[in-house]
């Protein structure tokens, strides 16, 4: 049961998407509900599964690793699979809107959009890293496509830095992987563990992977490729890439990490993804607090958000953890509401430029709501998912008694309210507000409502962590500090 | 010098080669190129981990290097239409630095 509950996981948006293609336009709508709507129950049944016995694996056609691939869940992948599956479905609200069946892009949308959902969750579900290859490859082609969908000039350089940059770090991933096998034998991430032991062809090959996998996931200094990407990209792309597909990289460089070389002695090495992750906190910051496109604020505050995930390594304690895990969720939730937000003002004003924003929270209400509500949770302002999680990761720091790393979290927060509210300042208190913007399109009411879900979301993770929390240490990799 | 050594040394050529090419071509053709060939030295080094010490040769890795080839053709195809649009919509198939116009107005 749970089994062809995962299968149907991965293969309903893979059909879907094959039946966005081939089927006449009259049935993309059924298309687009069979590859989307069943997805949340079918999860439900691998939830109970993993919540009673724990982690659960997969033999795919009944060969066992080390010749056949394996999925597993545990519940940790659980986790982000809910997330992508949530996220997905509440930005496909949205995309609904922008790209209904019948409109220009809708029928070059919806196949990408299903295979990326599809390929997200393969990815997540796979613990052979010849297979997360591929599921990577799909993640990245099907993205980059999207970027590239309405085929504006900007859209399309963006995307083609970002497809060269995305090339050259699966084909460092796949270097890694191809050295690994040849030690080892085995692909199997959950394997690698007792097989691989340190030396300095195994080293070169975990770093390898890991130096692809941080290009993916944009992080300081090879982050250049994001800002354009997810900011010139349709509404709906710029919120699954800044709160899905980037972080699925470093979901991967955890599991690496405390799973495929759990023994390894990498006191520098974590020193040193910390360092390059609080130098993505201030550089994204910094450079958010100097954009005059909203998109790109948004953009570079992903650069610096993603640096928090990367805390993890020097913290490597339960606490931290945890703290990475909530961040993860509630800054994709928080970053989705904004750029979907960002989306119905870029839409109804025609620019997203700052200094044309002045009064539209008059003309826009639900939408400017949205992006504050967000931006609470991005700032870390109490009570949100945001603060939930900044709150652990200092408390992290706290008790491992990493003082920089404790004022590190405080400058990113301060920084973080100061690049928001120069938005929120402009929006609602500059001297130009009134009588702008008569001329407004509407948005439709779902697109804002989508936005709204989703903010509200990142605020009630400040109230409901408990299960979460509790989930997150059920799938700690074994051996970590409290 | 044995087989699997001259395999392994064609690999590091190969990769040198595309990483130089990827970083000094401006022109996108040759950067896809430059890709293509880091991605066949990495299949000329799967490809040697599979020779032989002794009796048959593993099968595993050679399955890896047809689903790689096949995904470096479809990365390819995908690239190369992306650059003919490119070039459509600019008027170049380059990446020019001078070209982001990311706070203008």
């Amino acid at each position: 049961m749970t089994t062809e509950a995962l299968a149907l996981i991965v293969f309903l948006p893979l059909l879907a998407a094959a039946g966005a293609v081939v089927l006449p336009t009259a049935w993309l709508g059924l298309s687009i509900r069979v590859g989307l709507m069943p997805l949340p129950l079918l999860l439900l049944i691998p939830t109970l599964e993993v919540l009673e016995n724990g982690a659960y694996r997969i033999a795919l056609a009944g060969h066992s690793a080390p010749l056949g691939i394996a999925w597993q869940l545990d519940p940790l992948s659980l986790l982000m699979l809910w997330l992508n599956v949530g996220m997905t479905l509440l930005i496909s609200l949205h995309a609904n809107c922008s790209f209904r069946p019948g409109q220009p892009h809708a029928h070059r949308f919806w196949p990408l959009w299903l295979l990326l959902f599809a390929g997200m969750n393969a990815l997540l579900l796979s613990a052979d890293l010849f297979n997360i290859y591929v599921t990577l490859e799909l993640v990245t082609l099907t993205a980059i496509g999207l970027i590239a969908l309405e085929g504006k000039p900007p859209a399309l350089r963006a995307a083609m830095r970002y497809l060269l940059l995305a090339l050259l770090a699966s084909l460092l991933y796949l270097l890694g992987v191809g050295l690994i096998y040849g030690q080892t034998g085995v692909l199997d991430l959950y394997l690698l563990a007792e097989r691989l032991a340190p030396g300095w062809l195994s080293v070169t090959a975990i770093a390898l992977m890991i130096v692809g996998l941080l290009i993916k996931a944009a992080i300081f200094p090879l982050h250049a490729w994001l800002p354009a990407a997810h900011g010139n990209a349709p509404g709906p792309v710029s919120a699954i890439l800044s709160a899905m597909v980037v972080k699925v990289s470093i979901y991967l460089i955890w599991r690496l990490w405390f799973w495929g070389v759990p023994e390894w002695d990498l006191d520098r090495a974590a020193l040193l993804l910390g360092v390059l992750g609080g130098m993505a906190i201030v550089y994204g910051s910094l450079a958010a607090l100097v954009q005059q496109r909203l998109k790109l604020i948004i953009a570079y505050s992903t650069v610096a958000q993603l640096g928090y995930l990367l805390l993890l390594f020097p913290l490597a304690s339960t606490l931290a953890f945890q703290a990475a895990s909530y961040h993860l969720l509630s800054h994709g939730m928080a970053k989705a509401a904004m750029f979907l937000a960002a989306a119905n003002i870029l839409r109804s004003l025609g620019t997203d430029r700052l200094r044309h924003l002045a009064g539209i929270d008059q003309r826009l209400p639900l939408d400017v709501f949205a992006l504050a509500l967000g931006g609470v949770s991005i700032m870390g302002l109490p009570p949100s998912g945001g603060f939930l999680a900044k709150w652990l990761f200092l408390e992290a720091a706290w008790s491992a008694r990493a003082w920089s790393w404790l004022i590190l979290i405080a400058l990113g927060g301060l920084l973080a309210a100061a690049y928001l509210f120069r938005v929120l300042a402009v929006v609602c208190l500059h001297p130009r507000r009134r009588g702008n913007h008569r001329h407004l399109k509407r948005t439709p009411d779902t697109a804002s409502l989508a936005a709204m879900l989703l903010a509200v979301g990142a605020i009630i993770a400040g109230f409901t962590s408990a299960p979460i929390l509790d989930l997150v240490e059920a799938g700690l990799p074994p051996g970590l500090p409290r | 010098m044995d087989s699997a050594t001259l395999y392994v040394l064609a690999a590091a050529v190969l990769f040198g080669i595309g990483v130089h090419g990827l970083i000094v071509s401006a022109h996108l053709m040759r950067k896809l190129f430059a890709i293509n060939i880091m991605g066949s030295s990495i299949f000329i080094l799967l490809v040697a981990t599979a020779t032989p010490i002794s009796g048959q040769a593993d099968p595993i890795p050679q399955a890896l290097v047809l689903t790689g080839i096949v995904i470096a053709v479809s990365a390819t195809a995908f690239g190369l239409a992306l650059m003919v649009r490119m070039s459509q919509e600019t008027g170049k198939a380059t990446l020019a630095v001078e070209d982001e116009p990311e706070n203008d107005d």
